[in-house]
């Protein structure tokens, strides 16, 4: 991501120190994650020490520090989808991708997260892959599901 | 669109737009909530449109796409008005046949209508099923009606007709008497009068203050705060203004989850709208009252949800929770006094100056007046949002409503109150709803989540899920809740592999009266409420784990194995063609052996083993029986035998 | 400023308004542990160990004292059955990570904790943020900061300005309760190994 986008992103936010979460979510958005330049040039810009940014980076979920992978999976580990039986999808996604949540595997596949609801509940156990939705899963119908990305 | 000056202005504007509306014009409302989109709904749209458009229907019939419905198990649902006709799980393919058949011949598709599970019979009118009967939906009710990117739907239903009033009828303190009447209590969690926070804050010292709307639904399996904003934004947005002129705020900020994509998307119109119509901005409605509305996206944080943490967030901060000895409603974001409530609450307002106190507190009980919209979620027949007036009993609620437990199986639990809350049995199924009947029991109210457990879910391994939850959302700062939570949660992880031991209960008690008591913020100090819930109604399944390493609801994959009946496998070689590990050993004719060592447990030999055979069974808390020799496994069929 | 008179442990103790019960406290010579609590630092309220006891009117209830301001006849209690058992537990659970620490061993003594009640897992750290907040709001240097949330936090060194800031300064390794151990350690780390910090998210 290039300074210029970097600069533009903070100056829609007033170079607002107060905007620095926006701000973030705003590069994670279309960069996918946040490289240390980039952090650098905020925390230049608002004036904000790098403790508050990395402490923000690491503390909100919806932050990363590494590039992802080309499809992004989302289990949903929500309470409606845990009873109906999300830990067993959950295991039979981490072996088919030999990846734990919070991981990319090594050529950049799959990046692996939990997520603790999609608020798609009538259609639990829920799996999402790149924003698409799949309900009702079982563990060998999320293995068949996984098999359609490459 | 050119601004409304004035409440008359309002009312000119509204009977225009409804002399304009034809209510018999056909208008097929479509169910766009984010759930819905899950389930093909984006493509029902397009499907209708295009029918509209090739079957020559053009400016006949109409296209509403609205936020949630609530009824989430059967969408996507469409209602056709003004006949009131409801079809439910509509695929694209099934749109040709509705406009053709219902719309323009008016005939009823019988296959797409609610059969009731009841008495067969088939169900035409949205208020006729059992599921929406049995509601009281006086916030969630126009839902339905309304799409939530036309402000104009939202005011032909008499939106912001509160507002008007309150502005030009009432002063700011006669709103707050009248809210402080009203009786109502804030519907994130704690149940506090809302009407006592903002005097609180209408009292504080200063001239800056800021109204809050906390939008960061964070507890897993609830989504009512998504389905109103997203479904109805400006009901929110008009909660909001009233509030802040109570108050004497002239700055608000909505605080919505970034995973909330379409509420963002929703939300930022509606404020451009009420803006461009004058219903946000300076002097409005000629009032002299000017206020404006920030909308904070929140980065995902669990504790965001608490007020002070939340405050913190809005600040540019991580969002670690502060000591409220002095109340955010006085010293909040900034240090200004900030009143923030939950979306429900701010929802509620213009019904509460519309229709007015009185009418408001006829409905719910004593302490809990309105009503509540719940998350009925689970192992439930009818998943989906519903609103009832407090008061009605969980009993009505799962049953009625919800429609029971599926798949024939035994209620066991209801869980209420989000990782805070905490698990109520069948003896407690009577149990009216309400902030302090819940909390007696040993639950809360929480936000609206209820979570329906049956005969298979293990309750400890649902207190082991919740203080999982905790310990990864908890802020880390102090001890009590990042090193008593995850101390809880290691003693319980142990407990539901089978290797918990004589005295965990006990440190378990104690390792949540020093989380309980000593955490910093709500989030520590409720989160020993699910072990504490589940031990009291439960116990006898955490001395089964214990002492017998028995899993009784056959749910620990620790304590279980999967077993094939060698007496009723009837080797139709499902289970083995489908074991993602090779575990299962057979083959044509040849009676299935689940391999215990390569076996991972994940049951699918259980789930795709046909009912009829019922071959594949879990055991618990005793040794799996040798397999049968190789030589007897051969099925030998009698009568090829003769 | 007025003069605000309250109870302590049955001691009639004079304050000022705006101090907390705990400067109450010791400004009467009553002690009350703390671990996270520095005279030249913002009150911070993490350790949760000054807790005390207050009686509204027959209703009792737990603060912390050093963030809970000072009122007028307020009736505290800086000892009990109750408090002495929380104050245990947590010692407890520090001990799980700074076993040696000399600071909580003494406290371990006078409330009968365990040190090895709760399985070890030595990262000698207690995240009491003494050092983090020593440096942002004393020295205004911003060296030291905190990463990731709930069990995974940790405190974390910016490499760049550590390099250039900590080497002559060092003022807060006298501070940590675990004598330092952790500051050095992690310092080190910082300055040998980039981005110590940016573990959590990562792909490994």
């Amino acid at each position: 991501m290039d300074k210029e986008r970097i600069d533009q992103i903070i100056d829609k936010h007033h170079g607002e120190a107060s905007s620095l979460i926006q701000i973030l979510l705003e590069i994670q958005a279309e960069n996918h994650w946040l490289p240390k330049e980039a952090l650098e040039r905020v925390g230049e810009r608002l004036q904000v020490p790098m403790t508050r940014i990395q402490h923000i980076a690491t503390f909100y979920k919806a932050f990363s520090l590494v590039p992802k992978g080309r499809h992004q999976i989302h289990v949903c580990m929500g309470t409606a989808c845990h009873v109906r039986g999300a830990s067993r999808v959950l295991d039979t996604v981490q072996g088919v991708t030999g990846i734990k949540p919070g991981e990319t595997d090594l050529d950049l596949k799959f990046s692996l997260e939990t997520v603790n609801c999609l608020g798609c509940c009538a259609l639990g156990p829920v799996v999402e892959i790149d924003g698409k939705t799949h309900g009702k899963m079982a563990p060998a119908q999320a293995a068949g599901v996984l098999k359609n990305y490459d | 669109m050119s601004r409304i000056n004035s409440p008359a202005e309002l009312e000119a504007f509204r009977s225009n737009l409804l002399s304009e509306r034809d209510p018999n014009k056909t208008c097929i409302t479509l169910c766009s909530g984010s759930a819905c989109h899950a389930s093909r709904s984006r493509e029902v749209a397009a499907s209708i449109q295009e029918e509209i458009r090739k079957q020559g229907l053009d400016g006949e019939v109409e296209l509403r796409r609205t936020g949630c419905h609530g009824f989430c198990e059967r969408g996507p649902i469409i209602v056709i008005r003004p006949e009131e006709i409801c079809y439910f799980q509509i695929k694209p393919e099934d749109v040709p046949e509705i406009i053709s058949e219902t719309i323009k011949e008016k005939k009823i598709i019988e296959r797409l209508l609610y059969t009731d599970p009841a008495t067969k019979e088939k169900i035409i009118h949205e208020s006729e099923i059992p599921f929406y009967k049995n509601q009281g939906r006086l916030v969630f009710g126009s839902n339905v009606q309304i799409d939530p990117k036309s402000i104009d739907d939202y005011l032909a239903l008499g939106g912001y007709s509160g507002l008007a009033k309150a502005l030009s009828q009432m002063t700011p303190e006669q709103v707050l008497e009248e809210v402080t009447k009203s009786n109502l209590r804030g519907r994130g969690g704690g149940g506090f009068p809302t009407g006592r926070k903002w005097a609180e804050s209408r009292n504080a010292p200063g001239d800056t203050k800021y109204v809050i709307v906390n939008a960061d639904e964070g507890d897993p399996g609830a989504y009512m705060d998504r389905s109103l904003l997203e479904g109805n934004p400006h009901s929110v947005l008009e909660g909001l203004i009233i509030g802040a002129y109570a108050i004497g705020s002239h700055e608000g900020y909505i605080y919505v989850r970034q995973e909330y994509p379409l509420a963002v998307e929703n939300v930022n119109i509606a404020i451009r709208q009420a803006e461009e119509y004058g219903f946000l901005g300076k002097n409005i409605l000629s009032s002299g009252f000017d206020f404006t509305i920030i909308v904070h996206k929140g980065a995902g944080a669990f504790v965001c949800g608490e007020s002070s943490a939340l405050m913190t967030a809005l600040e540019g901060k991580a969002g670690e929770p502060r000591p409220k000895y002095i109340h955010t409603a006085v010293k909040g974001v900034w240090d200004r006094p900030s009143v923030l409530n939950n979306v429900e609450t701010w929802a509620n307002v213009p019904l509460i100056i519309n229709k007015g106190a009185e009418w408001f507190t006829q409905h719910g009980t004593e302490k809990s007046k309105g009503t509540k919209i719940f998350s009925l979620v689970g192992k439930i027949a009818n998943t989906g949002l519903v609103e009832v007036p407090m008061g009605v009993t969980l009993r009505d609620i799962i049953f009625q409503i919800g429609g029971g437990i599926p798949g024939g199986k035994r209620f066991k639990a209801v869980q209420t109150g989000g990782p805070s809350g905490g698990c109520l049995p069948e003896e407690l199924l009577d149990l009216e709803v309400g902030f302090d009947e819940l909390t007696k029991a040993g639950s809360m109210m929480g936000s609206g989540g209820m979570i329906i457990m049956d005969e298979d879910t293990c309750m400890v391994d649902v207190a082991r899920y919740f203080l999982n939850f905790l310990t990864d959302e908890s802020c880390g700062k102090c001890v009590p809740c990042r090193e008593g939570i995850r101390q809880m949660l290691k003693t319980l992880t142990n407990i539901t592999q089978g290797k918990g031991k004589e005295g965990d209960i006990e440190l378990l008690q104690q390792l949540a009266e020093v989380a309980g008591e000593a955490s910093l913020c709500a989030l520590g100090r409720s989160a020993p409420n699910p072990f504490l819930s589940t031990l009291k109604y439960f116990r006898d399944e955490y001395e089964a784990h214990i002492k017998e390493k028995r899993c009784p609801a056959l749910s620990c994959k620790e304590l279980i194995s999967y077993y094939i009946d060698p007496d009723k496998c009837k080797a139709c070689t499902i289970c083995g063609r489908k074991c993602p590990s090779e575990a299962i050993v057979g083959g044509k004719s040849q009676i299935h052996v689940v391999d215990q060592e390569k076996c991972t447990k994940c049951g699918t030999c259980f789930e795709v083993c046909p009912t009829k055979y019922g071959a594949v069974t879990k055991i618990s808390g005793e040794p799996v029986p040798p397999p049968i020799p190789e030589e007897a496994r051969t099925i030998v069929k009698k009568s090829k035998e003769k | 400023m007025s003069e605000i008179l309250l109870n302590i442990d049955g001691n009639e103790v004079k304050a000022k308004e705006g101090m907390t019960v705990l400067e109450a406290a010791r400004s009467a010579g009553i002690s009350i542990p703390t671990l996270c609590h520095h005279e030249k630092l913002e009150p911070y309220g993490a350790c949760r160990l000054c807790i005390v006891e207050l009686d509204m009117r027959g209703w009792k209830k737990l603060v912390v004292s050093c963030l809970y301001p000072v009122a007028k006849d307020l009736m505290v209690t800086t000892r009990s059955e109750k408090i002495d058992r929380i104050r245990k537990t947590i010692l407890e659970l520090l001990l799980a990570h700074a076993p040696d620490a000399f600071d909580l061993q003494d406290l371990a003594k006078e409330y009968g904790a365990d040190r090895d009640r709760f399985e070890k897992e030595a990262s000698f750290c207690i995240h009491c943020g003494l050092c983090v907040r020593y440096c942002a709001e004393v020295k205004k240097k911003y060296a030291v900061g905190f990463v990731n949330r709930g069990a995974n936090r940790e405190i974390s060194f910016i490499p760049e300005v550590a390099s250039k800031e900590c080497w002559n300064c060092k003022e807060c390794f006298p501070l940590c309760p675990t004598e330092a151990l952790q500051a050095a350690y992690v310092l080190i780390e910082a300055l040998t190994s980039p981005l110590p910090s940016f573990k959590r998210k990562g792909g490994e």
